[in-house]
Order: structure tokens, then C-alpha cells, then sequence
């Protein structure tokens, strides 16, 4: 119970963030993309925002445990492999083509009109399917 | 700008799993993509009422918000459905080939100074401002 009502309070506060913060403009987004061309960076403040109190979190993290019990995740994993790059180089054109990622596709459902549907719902395809082409990414790159 | 509060949600998801055997969940870290693609591709079934409330506070929350907005908000989308189906599914694919995107890479994975996020963040980044030149500025798509 307290750990569903600590997901409803997380998901609370991130679509509230997103929605606030302008990451559901998808012009915005598309700006902030746009490095070589006509740049707008102030989607970069959103991004220092959340990773600054971040930052510090992880610190705080350092020798304590969850509230609600269990630990915290391992240290990070240094390895890069053809999944890590392939998949990002993916995601980073669609998310240029739209302006979309997936949470801010998601906290802009109820106001972005049938664009926003379509969108998920091509999403919701591309996650489905994503295990088998990774697998087959796998297998071209143990090829290559 | 909470966004932050993402990998927090998620530390306890993260340890549940793991100490419950599922190794998908084991000490990893998930951001947006990884909540949605569990639910859709089967790996984060065991908790899936976790992954659903979460979901659902991302969508109402701003729903509640919005009559304080006047005027409204506009998320400026192209009404171009096959621009819109190809990025669709190319996120999809790409964050849960990468497993991670900005929330996951970006926002819990620099802050922890994982390399990996960092590497994933650099390319997608340099892939969305490419393709921002190819179809804005050169084809005119967008």
C-alpha cells in the first residue's frame, strides 16, 4: 500500500513537472534540438533542474536504505555495447521527427488531441516489437 | 522539473523485483520507457500495479493542472500522421533497445555520472538535432 501510494505520488509530481516545465511543447522540444540551426536552450534548465536535486539525491543514497526497505540500485554499469548506441541513435530521430519522448507523450495525453493517441499507440508498437529487433541487432552485430 | 523524482520511484520497484528473483528488475534503474515497455513487452508484469498508478498520476496530474492555465496548452504537434507513426515507433523501439531514455539515460543517469547514460544522452541528442537539419531544414518536413 505504501509503496503504490509512493508511485501514484512519483508519477504525481513527474507529469506535474513536465507539464509545468514546457517538456510536452513539442516546439520547445524541437528547438532545443535544433543545435545546428536555430538553437533555443531553455529546455536545458529543465534538464539541469531535475538533474541538479538528482545529483544530490544519489549522494544522500551513500550508506542508507529505503524507506520502505530493500536497497538502492547497484553502481553503475561501465559497459557500452551496440544495443546502448543503436537504440539512443533510434530513439533521437524520433524524437526529433516529434518532439515527443515517452514521458512527456504520455503527461500530454489528456491535451494533446488525437496527434498525442497516435503517437502512443506507434509507441506502444515500436516497445512491442523492440525485444525481437534487438535480437536481431545481436545477431548483425556479432557479424560485423 | 521533477523530474528527478522518476529514479526515486523507482529504487523500490528496483530492489522489490530483486529480492523477489526477477532479475529483470535486479538493482537496475528505470525511467519513463522502462515503466511503459515492461508493461507492454511482458518483463515487468510481477509488478504491474506499481508501473499502472505511476502512469496514472503522470496522466492525471496535468489534467488537474490544466483549468489553472488559462487559455490552455498547446503541445504544438505536427498533424502529420505518418511523421507521427514513424517517431512513434521509432522511440519505442529505440528507448527499449537502449533501455532508457530521457528520463532513464538523461535525467538518472547523468546525475548518478553513469557513462552510459551519458553515452546514450550524447547520441540521442546528436541524432535528434540531425535529424531536426535533415527534415526541418532540408526536406521541409517539419
Amino acid at each position: 500500500m505504501q509503496r503504490l501510494f509512493l508511485s501514484l505520488l512519483s508519477g504525481g509530481l513527474f507529469g506535474a513537472g513536465l507539464f509545468v516545465s514546457g517538456m510536452t511543447d513539442t516546439t520547445k522540444v524541437q528547438g532545443w534540438l535544433d543545435v545546428f540551426g536555430n538553437w533555443d536552450p531553455t529546455l536545458a534548465f529543465v534538464m539541469g533542474g531535475a538533474l541538479v536535486p538528482m545529483f544530490v539525491a544519489w549522494r544522500l543514497t551513500k550508506g542508507r536504505r529505503p524507506l520502505v526497505g530493500g536497497d538502492f540500485p547497484a553502481e553503475p554499469r561501465p559497459e557500452m555495447d551496440h544495443r546502448l548506441i543503436a537504440g539512443s541513435v533510434l530513439f533521437g530521430m524520433g524524437w526529433g521527427l516529434a518532439g515527443l519522448c515517452p514521458g512527456p507523450a504520455v503527461a500530454s495525453l489528456s491535451y494533446n488531441g488525437v496527434a498525442g493517441f497516435i503517437f502512443v499507440g506507434a509507441m506502444l508498437f515500436g516497445m512491442l516489437v523492440a525485444p525481437k529487433a534487438g535480437r536481431q541487432l545481436d545477431w548483425l552485430a556479432a557479424r560485423v | 522539473m521533477e523530474m528527478d523524482w522518476i529514479c526515486g520511484a523507482h529504487r523500490w520497484w528496483a530492489h522489490r523485483a530483486g529480492r523477489r528473483g526477477f532479475p529483470a528488475g535486479n538493482g537496475r534503474i528505470m525511467g519513463a520507457s522502462g515503466i511503459i515497455g515492461g508493461l507492454v513487452d511482458g518483463s515487468g508484469w510481477h509488478n504491474a500495479a506499481e508501473r499502472l498508478i505511476f502512469l496514472a498520476g503522470v496522466i492525471v496530474v496535468p489534467i488537474l493542472l490544466l483549468p489553472f492555465f488559462k487559455g490552455g496548452v498547446d503541445t504544438h504537434a505536427t498533424s502529420n500522421v505518418a511523421v507521427l507513426i514513424a517517431a512513434g515507433v521509432l522511440v519505442g523501439l529505440g528507448t527499449r533497445i537502449a533501455n532508457g531514455c530521457t528520463s532513464g539515460h538523461g535525467v538518472c543517469g547523468i546525475s548518478r555520472l553513469s557513462l552510459r547514460g551519458i553515452v546514450a544522452t550524447v547520441f540521442y541528442i546528436l541524432a535528434g538535432g540531425l535529424t531536426i537539419v535533415l527534415f526541418r531544414h532540408i526536406l521541409g518536413v517539419i
